[in-house]
C-alpha cells in the first residue's frame, strides 16, 4: 500500500511544476535471501530537500548507494539527471559523480590524509569541472570556510572531534560545486547540540550552493527541520509519502510507529 | 557425516578463495596497466614498505647470520670442514635463508598491515567515499600496493643478506680469527649467479604474493571491525603459506635448469 491521500501529500502540487532530477522505479534489490529493496519508487525534483526515512535495515542506504552505482540493483529504473545509471559506462558515471556530493554515516574521512589532502582528493580526477585549476587552496579554504573550520586544514582526520569530522566531510561533499548532495544518516552518532549544527550547515550550504538533498535518516528531529517532503520506507517499497506534517496526521499505525518516541 | 561434510565446507570455502584471489590477480594486471598512473601513491608505498620493514628485516638478517653460523661451527670442526663456512653461510643465506625470512617477516608486517589498513577502510566507507570521487579505489589502493611490495621487497632481499653475512663474518672474526676481507672473499668465490638469479626472481614473486594477498583480504573485509582483525590475521596466514608453496615452486624449477 502506498499511502498518497490528499491530506498526506499537503502542497505537494507545487512540485508539479518542478524539474525531476533523480527519477527511481521499481527498484529491487536482495542479499541471498533477504530483500531489502522490493520495488522502490521515488523522485526527487530540483532545489528541493527529500527526506528518506526508514527503520535501521531497511534499505535507506543501499538505495542511496544505488543512486551512484556503488551498489547494482537486481531491476528496476534510475535516473539521475536524465541519466539512466545502468546504461553509463564507467567514465560516464565518473563525470556524473562530480555532481554528486555525499556525506556518508560515518564521514569516511580518509585517515591517512590531512584535511586539506582529503578535500583536495576529489578535484584530482575533476579538475576540469572547476575550470582546470591549478592552485587548489582557495576551493579548499572557501569549503572548510563554508563549514567554519578552515583552522583545521594541515590537521589529520584523528585530531578531529566527530562532530568536525563530519563538518569536513560535507565540506569535501561541496568542493565540486556539486547539484545534489546526499546524506546519509547525517546526524547519527553526534550528540543533539552538533546534530543542530550539522542540520543548520546543511540548510546554509541548500541556499548558497542551490542544491537539492536527499537525506537518508531515521532521527525524526532531523526530518521535520530540513524536510519540504518525506518518503517513509516501509518493507522495501516507498510506503507513505508527503510533507513532514502531513505524514505526522496520518491514523496509519505504520506511519505513525515513525513518530512515536 | 557431520566431519565430512564439514570437511566438504572447507575444502569448498577454499577453492572458492583460490578462485577469488585469481580474479583479483587478473584485475590488477587489467586496471594496472591502463593510464592513469599512481605515481605519487605509488612511490608513498614503496617508502612505506620499505621504512616499516627496514629494522625489522635487518635485526632479523644480523641474528640468523650470528645463529646459523654459531649453530654449524661445531659440527664442521668435527669434520674438519670449518674452512668451508663462508660458502656454506654464503649459498645457504642467498639461496634460501635470506629471501624466506625476510619474505616471512615482511608478510607479518606488511601484509598484516594491508589487510587491516584496506580492511577498516572499507568498513568506514573510505573505499566507498574513494570511487564516489571519481578514483578508481582499487588502482589508487591495491594496484600501487602490490607494486610497492614487488620492488621493495628484493632490495630488502639484499640488505637482509647483507646483514646476515656480516653477521656471520663477526662470529668467524671473533671465533676463528678470520679477517672480514678473507671472509667475504669466500662467499663471493662461493656464490655464482645460478645462486643469486633465482632468488632474486623468487623475491619478486614473494614481494608479489605479499602484497597480493594482504590486499585481496583488506579489500574484501566484512563483519565490521571483527572483519578487519580477521582481514589482518588471515593475510598473514594466507601469505605465509603461498611464500612455501613459491618457494617449493621456485627451487623445482631452478634445480631443473641445474641439471640442464
Amino acid at each position: 500500500m502506498i499511502l498518497k491521500e490528499k491530506e498526506i501529500l499537503g502542497d505537494m502540487e507545487l512540485h508539479q511544476t518542478r524539474k525531476v532530477i533523480i527519477d527511481i522505479q521499481g527498484l529491487h534489490k536482495s542479499f541471498g535471501d533477504n530483500r531489502v529493496l522490493n520495488g522502490f519508487d521515488m523522485k526527487l525534483y530540483e532545489g528541493e530537500n527529500l527526506v528518506v526515512m526508514g527503520k535501521s535495515g531497511s534499505g535507506k542506504s543501499v538505495m542511496i548507494k544505488c543512486l551512484v552505482g556503488l551498489i547494482k540493483p537486481d531491476s528496476g529504473y534510475i535516473s539521475v539527471m536524465g541519466k539512466e545509471i545502468e546504461k553509463l559506462d564507467q567514465e560516464a558515471l565518473d563525470v556524473l559523480r562530480a555532481d554528486i556530493g555525499f556525506l556518508f554515516q560515518g564521514s569516511a574521512l580518509y585517515d591517512s590524509m590531512t584535511v586539506r589532502e582529503n578535500l583536495e582528493f576529489p578535484m584530482r580526477r575533476h579538475k576540469e569541472k572547476l575550470g582546470n585549476i591549478t592552485d587548489t587552496e582557495p576551493f579548499v579554504l572557501e569549503a572548510l570556510k563554508s563549514v567554519g573550520l578552515e583552522h583545521t586544514m594541515e590537521l589529520m582526520p584523528v585530531e578531529l572531534s566527530g562532530g568536525m569530522k563530519r563538518r569536513v566531510a560535507l565540506a569535501r561533499a561541496i568542493i565540486l560545486r556539486p547539484k545534489i548532495i546526499f546524506y546519509d544518516e547525517p546526524t547519527s552518532g553526534l550528540d543533539p547540540i552538533t546534530a543542530k549544527e550539522i542540520i543548520g550547515l546543511m540548510r546554509s550550504i541548500q541556499k548558497k550552493y542551490g542544491t537539492s538533498s536527499l537525506i537518508i535518516t531515521h532521527d525524526v528531529d532531523c526530518a521535520r527541520v530540513i524536510s519540504e517532503r518525506m518518503i517513509l520506507l516501509v518493507d522495501g517499497i516507498n510506503y507513505a509519502e508527503g510533507t513532514f506534517h502531513g505524514l505526522m496526521r496520518s491514523d496509519d499505525e505504520k506511519v505513525q510507529a515513525f513518530f512515536k518516541k | 557425516m557431520a566431519y565430512i561434510s564439514g570437511t566438504a565446507l572447507r575444502m569448498r570455502r577454499f577453492f572458492i578463495e583460490i578462485g577469488e584471489l585469481s580474479y583479483f590477480t587478473a584485475r590488477f594486471f587489467k586496471v594496472g596497466i591502463r593510464p592513469p598512473f599512481e605515481f605519487r601513491e605509488f612511490l608513498r608505498q614503496c617508502y612505506n614498505v620499505g621504512n616499516r620493514s627496514l629494522v625489522l628485516v635487518l635485526v632479523t638478517g644480523f641474528i640468523i647470520g650470528l645463529v646459523l653460523t654459531l649453530q654449524s661451527r661445531p659440527t664442521l670442526i668435527e669434520f674438519g670442514a670449518v674452512s668451508w663456512m663462508p660458502n656454506m653461510v654464503g649459498i645457504s643465506i642467498v639461496r634460501e635463508l635470506g629471501p624466506v625470512i625476510t619474505a616471512l617477516v615482511c608478510a607479518g608486517r606488511i601484509a598484516s598491515g594491508f589487510g587491516a589498513e584496506l580492511g577498516s577502510m572499507r568498513v568506514t566507507e573510505q573505499i566507498d567515499a574513494m570511487e564516489v570521487s571519481g578514483t578508481n579505489p582499487f588502482k589508487f589502493l591495491v594496484v600501487t600496493r602490490i607494486m610497492a611490495t614487488t620492488l621493495m621487497l628484493p632490495l630488502l632481499v639484499v640488505l637482509g643478506d647483507a646483514v646476515a653475512l656480516y653477521g656471520s663474518a663477526l662470529v668467524e672474526s671473533f671465533k676463528g680469527n678470520v679477517s672480514f676481507q678473507l671472509y667475504f672473499s669466500k662467499v663471493f668465490e662461493a656464490l655464482s649467479y645460478g645462486d643469486l638469479i633465482p632468488a632474486t626472481i623468487k623475491s619478486f614473486f614473494f614481494g608479489f604474493a605479499i602484497g597480493l594477498v594482504g590486499c585481496y583480504k583488506g579489500y574484501y573485509s566484512k563483519k565490521g571491525t571483527a572483519g578487519v582483525g580477521m582481514a589482518a590475521n588471515t593475510a598473514v596466514v594466507f601469505t605465509s603459506m603461498l611464500l612455501f608453496v613459491i618457494d617449493f615452486i621456485a627451487v623445482f624449477i631452478s634445480d631443473i635448469f641445474y641439471e640442464l
